[in-house]
């Protein structure tokens, strides 16, 4: 166990750093002159040779990657472009947010996949089945952007019930929540209703019904925490996937995340930004995996780590 | 259509001359006090004047900060801001000002004439990064400050608290322009070096308001100086910018009153719903913008190098279409320089839409089966649309493009090589200018100064006796030579279409909204230098 999570983290840093590699590599590639971007339209070539100059633009490729990473090391995510800021503290602004924003979309997936996916396997072959394994479905192949503008229309512009995007009440959390968790809560139907149909077909299952339990104590006592299992184990998992729906969802509803900081920062190419919100996302991502695989013998002794 | 286009125009130069009759008179009438909300998109990068270069932060830094010069509200007229009175010298090369005393930073402190110099050297000195120094090289000593020989500019003399000397190396006409532009607004140094890089995150001027709050990717609170030096303004005791707000939601926020000014105007999508509802009738601003959007010809790259070429593609776009693209959001445009900047020529037809004659042209060069080229283009709507417009154009004519939809910094890239983007339409990166004077619209954009590598003049058109004509223009400084110098201007601009360098398509119209609760004369709303909002002057109707 404890030479595993060595070797993991030593993995793990590793894939960071390649990461960061393969990253700095794509945005030194773009034909796009960062010193003539801080310099703007109206400076003259001698001002865009000092700025190159001060940056360290005009070093050669190894160079500019070997000082960004040493002061990666050093906690230093250089500084935004475009935004004149440390990228670390726009970052550590902005997380928050993010942060919050993903809590609820757990929350959601976790309520409305469970849910359907109990409903559906108590209902089985049911037009209630069906259906909510309809919605299931649309919740997996449905694009984010598509979603949350539809229920900002109908919630927002047209019902009235939250505001309109934004940022600080309980309200403004409840739609971008439910559009981020929206797919999460596909998946997590679809396992909880397979997995408890399984479960419901054990013997202990009937043993239980036969000792003369009631109908929601065999179901809540004994049959849901081994429906459970397998999903708990996907939610490290999912952080990755929230990484790339922050930036759809963040965007479409002003949330203040660094999702919608890395949409800014791409739409003007603020390599700095770019750089730093793919680290972050990055770490957030092999975190989450590190952590699904630390927590999945705890919940099934049956799972031996190597 | 061309003379609704000169009616347009003249309306417009009429509302902005109404409007500036009107405001000092309705000034002292106006009560202080109410707030406003206005959202933008994109956070805002900096409030540090020497820095701030965007859409959103214009306007805002002059709310905080004052420079020698200004423009009366809602108008391009120059006049006295921190500035009480100036002389220019009869060479025109040493301008004096005297400075409004008593005038305080909002940490308290008097602003003298040895602010005006820190603030001058400062932003010319190369560690600073403005982008902006550039507009100081007519200063004396500005090349050694600006090569980093020197940090103080000889030009510049305290002659004493109250009175500033400028000299110039050469006779520059639109210096009073430059002491108005925001890299020219006067910091407290103290302040400077106690923020150092961060200054633009706490920024400290002379401006009718002072940041109070900024908490990055949400907001930013504006409240009311109350020592400001001129009576009566600003309106508001405070304003609330919301960023991060996409302008379709802003809208909607608008309309449901929760904000009172959509920063970036109405968005396309929503803009004939807008409009066409009697409801905004009354709340829907319209106005002019120093900006022409146009399509660039690389004369280095064959066979644009042939003037016949060039003229043919001029005939051959069917600009009224375009403007019927964007719903009527511009007018078109046959010259460089858009109707609202002095020097402007109203007689000039342009070339006419004549694709038969455009065909023929092609033919003289010996082109006659056409060619195939590349348009370059921003990736965002409009403008591939419009790329499409002028494509089929083209095509009408024989000549085959193949439109190359980038990001913004990929064709500001390949503008400025010398032989990547044989064709770029300006559209999103286009020239607005920086001050209200014809010589904006030349040196960066169609002077040889800018047909280098990584400058801004795509077409990398460069006319060396054009060139003396501008500078012998910009010499011109004498007030009583001012009709004169608009004339030099005017031909300037014509030669240049003569050579066809660009096909001038249209110039972009503004159209904003602003709620009911908000009063103040339309212009501000849509003031042509206070860009987007000359905020100093907004009132709140709830407190009158």
């Amino acid at each position: 166990m404890g030479s595993y999570v060595v070797r993991r983290v030593l993995q793990s840093v590793l894939i960071l750093i390649g990461i960061s590699f393969l990253t700095f590599v794509l945005l030194y590639l773009i034909p796009a002159d960062p010193a003539r971007q801080i310099a703007g339209r109206s400076a003259t070539v001698q001002t865009v040779e000092n700025i190159r100059e001060q940056l360290g633009l005009n070093l050669p490729f190894y160079q500019q990657y070997f000082r960004y990473l040493t002061g990666l090391i050093q906690g230093d995510l250089g500084r935004s472009y475009l935004q004149k800021t440390e990228v670390g503290a726009l970052i550590a602004s902005r997380l928050p947010a993010t942060l919050l924003l993903m809590l609820g979309a757990i929350v959601c997936e976790l309520v409305l996949g469970l849910t359907m996916g109990l409903v559906a396997a108590l209902r089985r072959n049911s037009a209630t089945d069906t259906s909510l394994m309809v919605l299931s479905f649309v919740g997996v192949s449905s694009p984010q952007f598509v979603i949350g503008i539809l229920l900002l229309y109908v919630f927002s512009v047209q019902l009235g019930w939250f505001p309109i995007g934004g940022y600080g009440t309980f309200m403004h959390m409840v739609l971008p929540s439910l559009t981020l968790g929206f797919l999460g809560a596909g998946w997590y139907s679809r396992m909880m209703r397979s997995s408890m149909i399984d479960v419901l077909r054990q013997d202990f299952i009937r043993t239980a019904r036969a000792k003369g339990l009631k109908r929601w104590q065999v179901l809540f006592g004994h049959a849901m925490p081994n429906a459970l299992l397998p999903i708990i184990a996907m939610i490290g998992i999912d952080i990755g996937l929230f990484m790339s729906g922050i930036v759809v969802v963040e965007s479409v509803f002003g949330w203040p995340g660094i999702g919608q900081l890395a949409w800014q920062a791409i739409q003007r190419v603020d390599i700095p930004i770019i750089m730093g919100v793919t680290l972050v996302s990055a770490f957030a991502i092999v975190l989450g995996n590190f952590l699904a695989d630390m927590i999945a013998p705890l919940i099934d002794p049956r799972i031996k780590l190597r | 259509m061309k003379k609704t286009v000169l009616a347009g125009a003249a309306a417009l130069l009429g509302a902005t001359a109404l409007a500036t009759m009107v405001v000092p008179a309705l000034a002292d009438d106006i009560k202080q006090g109410g707030s406003m909300i206005v959202t933008y998109k994109d956070d805002v990068s900096t409030l540090d004047p020497a820095i701030g270069y965007d859409w959103q932060n214009w306007s805002m830094i002059k709310s905080l900060f004052d420079g020698l010069m200004d423009y009366e509200p809602g108008t391009t007229n120059l006049m006295n801001d921190l500035a009480e009175d100036y002389t220019i010298s009869d060479d025109g090369k040493t301008f004096t000002f005297k400075l409004r005393e008593g005038v305080k930073f909002h940490n308290g402190r008097e602003m003298t004439a040895d602010d005006v110099k820190y603030s001058l050297e400062r932003v010319t000195n190369p560690k600073t990064q403005s982008p902006g120094a550039g507009f100081f090289g007519s200063i004396k000593g500005y090349d050694a400050v600006a090569s980093g020989e020197s940090e103080t500019l000889e030009g510049v003399t305290v002659v004493d608290p109250y009175t500033v000397k400028i000299e110039l190396s050469r006779p520059d006409a639109t210096f009073l322009h430059v002491m108005a532009i925001n890299f020219s607004s006067i910091v407290p140094k103290e302040a400077v070096e106690e923020w150092g890089a961060d200054f633009g995150k706490h920024p400290v001027g002379t401006g009718a308001f002072e940041l109070e709050d900024w908490t990055l990717g949400q907001h930013l609170i504006f409240t009311r100086n109350e020592d400001y030096w001129r009576d009566g303004v600003p309106k508001l005791d405070q304003i609330t910018f919301e960023v991060g707000q996409e302008p379709v939601v802003a809208l909607l926020r608008l309309q449901r009153g929760e904000a009172d000014i959509p920063g970036d105007g109405i968005p396309p999508a929503k803009f004939l719903e807008v409009t066409k509802d009697p409801q905004y009738k009354d709340m829907i601003i319209e106005g002019g913008q120093l900006h022409t959007g146009y399509v660039t010809m690389n004369v280095k790259m064959p066979p644009f190098d042939k003037l016949e070429v060039r003229k043919a593609v001029n005939m051959a776009i069917n600009k009224d279409r375009i403007v019927r693209i964007i719903n009527g959001r511009a007018v078109p445009a046959n010259q460089p320089l858009p109707p609202s900047m002095p020097g402007y020529d109203n007689d000039y037809e342009g070339y006419p839409y004549d694709p038969e004659a455009a065909k023929k042209l092609l033919e003289e060069a010996g082109l006659g089966d056409g060619f195939e080229t590349e348009l370059y283009v921003y990736n965002t709507d409009p403008n591939p649309r419009i790329a499409q417009s002028i494509q089929a154009d083209l095509a009408e004519i024989g000549i085959k493009a193949d439109i190359k939809s980038l990001a913004q910094a990929n064709v500001i890239a390949a503008g400025g090589e010398p032989d990547q983007a044989p064709m770029i339409w300006s559209g999103g990166m286009a020239w607005i200018a920086d001050f209200p004077d014809p010589s904006n619209f030349y040196g960066p954009i169609l002077g040889c100064d800018g047909a280098v590598k990584g400058g801004w003049n795509w077409s990398w058109y460069c006319n060396e006796e054009l060139d003396k004509q501008a500078t012998a223009a910009d010499s011109m400084t004498d007030p009583a030579q001012k009709e004169e110098r608009e004339e030099a201007w005017r031909k300037i601009f014509i030669s240049v279409m003569d050579d066809a360098a660009w096909a001038p398509v249209f110039h972009e119209q503004r159209f904003t909204m602003r709620s009911d609760r908000l009063g103040g004369p339309d212009a501000i709303f849509v003031d042509p230098v206070h860009i987007p909002v000359n905020y100093d002057y907004v009132w709140a109707k709830d407190v009158q």
